[in-house]
């Protein structure tokens, strides 16, 4: 690998697109970045929504006005699908990890199946929060 | 007994600096966070409607205080391993690199150990 990337050999991810087309393995797969990167402004929000428990009603009433406000329900599904999402497919690596699923075939079969498991996990949330 | 060359022990560590030891770690806490977010997403999804005395409540059990203790620190701490691999990957610039991997892990550990508290004062009271 050379010390600096030249413009012919643009680095991983910023190929796709203009070099390289995308297909569904590469979208998960920075895909579970990006769902780490919100996850980890998540965990912030946990220690937030935490802190405003600690802090007494006053803060906890504050903390969930912005929570059920429409950028707080907004980002809370969002941060539901994000998590399932990550989760999904973290199960995904660790199956890769035993050296296993790496043929195309069912590389596209449980790819697949993490985007339903998401979406199945997602909605049934939502469907606690709701009854 | 190494299964390292004689070069690459003379040359010491690669690129990343250290061994398989960041790999192991972030896949331990992923394995521990599986039950782990299963767990919170749908007890927070319960708790939805529900007044501070009942969310406090809730926090204070044992059982409750236990897992989100264990959940607060595994969760920052599989966010601190992800989030250096990010940082590593996109920023070449070794001075903005080391600058930014310690502001974030500075962050992180902030954010983990508020969370911890939280639940502790919730659970043992003022």
């Amino acid at each position: 690998m050379s010390a600096k990337p030249s413009p012919e050999r643009p680095l991983s991810p910023f190929m796709i697109g203009p070099y390289y087309r995308p297909q569904l393995t590469s979208m998960l797969s920075i895909l579970h970045r990006i769902t780490g990167v919100i996850n980890t402004v998540g965990a912030f929000l946990l220690s937030g929504w935490l802190l405003s428990i600690a802090s007494g009603p006053a803060a906890y009433d504050a903390f969930m006005g912005h929570a059920s406000a429409w950028y707080g329900l907004f980002f809370l599904f969002g941060w539901t699908w994000t998590v399932a999402y990550h989760l999904c497919n973290g199960v995904r690596h660790l199956y890769w990890d035993t050296g296993r699923g790496f043929d195309l075939d069912t590389v596209y079969k449980t790819g697949y199946a993490v985007i339903a498991g998401s979406v199945v996990l997602t909605v049934l949330v939502w469907i606690v929060v709701l009854i | 007994m190494s299964l390292r060359s004689p070069l690459s022990r003379a040359r010491g560590l690669g690129a990343s600096k250290q061994g398989t030891h960041h790999w192991y770690v972030q896949r331990i806490s992923a394995v521990a966070m599986l039950p782990l977010m299963l767990w919170l997403i749908f007890a927070i999804a319960g708790l939805a409607g529900s007044d501070h005395g009942a969310v406090a409540e809730w926090v204070a059990s044992p059982v409750n205080t236990t897992l989100l203790v264990i959940l607060v620190a595994t969760m920052f701490y599989h966010a601190l391993l992800g989030t250096q691999v990010v940082i590593e990957d996109y920023l070449h610039h070794e001075g903005a690199k080391m600058a930014v991997l310690i502001a974030t892990r500075f962050a992180l550990i902030v954010g983990g150990v508020i969370g911890v508290v939280a639940v502790l004062k919730t659970s043992f009271g003022a």
